[in-house]
């Protein structure tokens, strides 16, 4: 007889051919301990009663019916991360951009953000840069690094460098083009005063090293015979 | 226009072409019409062809296929090494290998460098075109 096999439990009757085990009915009967089973407990199998059985709440059959049988879309638990930092791009890393306003120029790495862009700052006194989000694809690293361990950045993260929500109004059309030019915020002198604290440390650490700040206030280039595949940056 | 440089025991070549461009080695023998047994101090003894060797000046005194040992003292007795660096050929690959290596940054420098030089240059040229006036 070929005994009931539980999980992780091993048949105690080796298999010869598929179907046929090499132990008897009789055999296996012994094997198992059957015998032994039933004279513990007095010459009979012993024998369990059935649980009584827990009353479920009546289900009432539902009155609302929807009409169209519409799919419940399957459940999403993806959590994004932030875009993942290339080896050669650490802390005081020099960058240099490669689209926007500030193209071509050279600024200094300092972290990246939640949201996976890079925070990054000229510094403003050398290159105009301030501190600023871009994003690691419009990027070139170079293997230059200056000593960022002296800048705290750590209040900087996607919320500071929101937008603020601007309130619309256009009413009169005669007025519309004229008055809406007028409008530009000024920068808050928080933001002007958290630029100063963090270049100040930049620039100390930026002098030590010759050359080093003319070196970021220019702006890169392509020049003729320069091939940007054999370049080392 | 007779030729000066010769395939021959001793030989020393530049690889310009395969896995090992660039690496001097020296020609041990010679196997047929196109190929000959070649060797340097780091690498495995093998065949190739004369197309992917450049002759050089350099010749050091062996006898056919050395043992590395043997090899190794013939070159620095030869100092091949020096003599290389000290050619004009030489010079010229050093000084390639340094600007292809140049960082972003040492660009910058140079430029700087050879802005600031120039600069010199022209004014003392003023100085002589003034006194020669």
């Amino acid at each position: 007889m070929a005994p009931k096999t539980k999980t992780a439990r091993v048949s105690r009757n080796p298999e010869l051919v598929r179907g046929i085990g090499k132990y008897s009915r009789s055999k296996m009967y012994h094997k198992r301990g059957l015998w032994a089973i039933k004279a513990k407990n007095g010459g009979v199998f012993p024998r369990h009663d059935p649980k009584p059985k827990v009353s479920e709440p009546v289900e009432k059959p539902s009155k609302f019916y929807p009409a169209d049988d519409v799919k419940k879309p399957l459940v999403n638990k993806r959590k994004p991360k932030p875009t993942k930092l290339r080896a050669s791009i650490t802390p005081g890393t020099v960058l240099i951009i490669l689209a926007g306003r500030f193209k071509g120029k050279r600024v200094v790495f300092l972290k990246q953000l939640q949201s996976g862009l890079l925070l990054v700052t000229g510094p403003f006194k050398i290159n105009g840069v301030p501190l600023r989000r871009v994003n690691q694809a419009y990027v070139i690293a170079t293997s230059t690094k200056v000593d960022v361990s002296a800048v705290t950045c750590e209040k900087f993260d996607d919320k500071y460098f929101t937008k603020e929500a601007v309130k619309k109004k256009k009413k009169t059309e005669g007025e519309f083009f004229e008055a809406e030019k007028e409008e530009k915020s000024a920068l808050p002198q928080e933001k002007k005063d958290d630029q100063k604290s963090v270049d100040a440390a930049l620039i100390t650490a930026i002098e030590g090293v010759p050359e080093l700040k003319a070196y970021l206030a220019a702006r890169f280039s392509l020049k003729a015979g320069m091939k940007p595949h054999e370049l080392v940056f | 226009m007779p030729f000066k440089r010769y395939v021959e025991i001793g030989r020393v070549a530049l690889v310009n072409y395969g896995k090992d461009y660039g690496s001097l080695v020296v020609i041990v023998d010679v196997v047929d019409q196109n190929r000959a047994l070649v060797d340097a101090p780091d690498m495995v003894r093998s065949q190739m062809n004369f197309k992917r060797l450049s002759l050089t000046d350099i010749k050091i005194d062996i006898k056919r296929i050395p043992k590395k040992k043997a090899l190794i003292a013939a070159m620095e007795a030869a100092d091949v090494k020096n003599k290389w660096e000290n050619s004009s050929w030489g010079r010229k690959l050093i000084v390639q290998k340094k600007r292809a290596s140049l960082n972003d940054f040492d660009r910058f420098k140079l430029m700087v460098a050879k802005i600031k030089r120039a600069g010199a240059v022209r004014q003392e040229l003023a100085k002589l075109k003034k006194s020669a006036a």
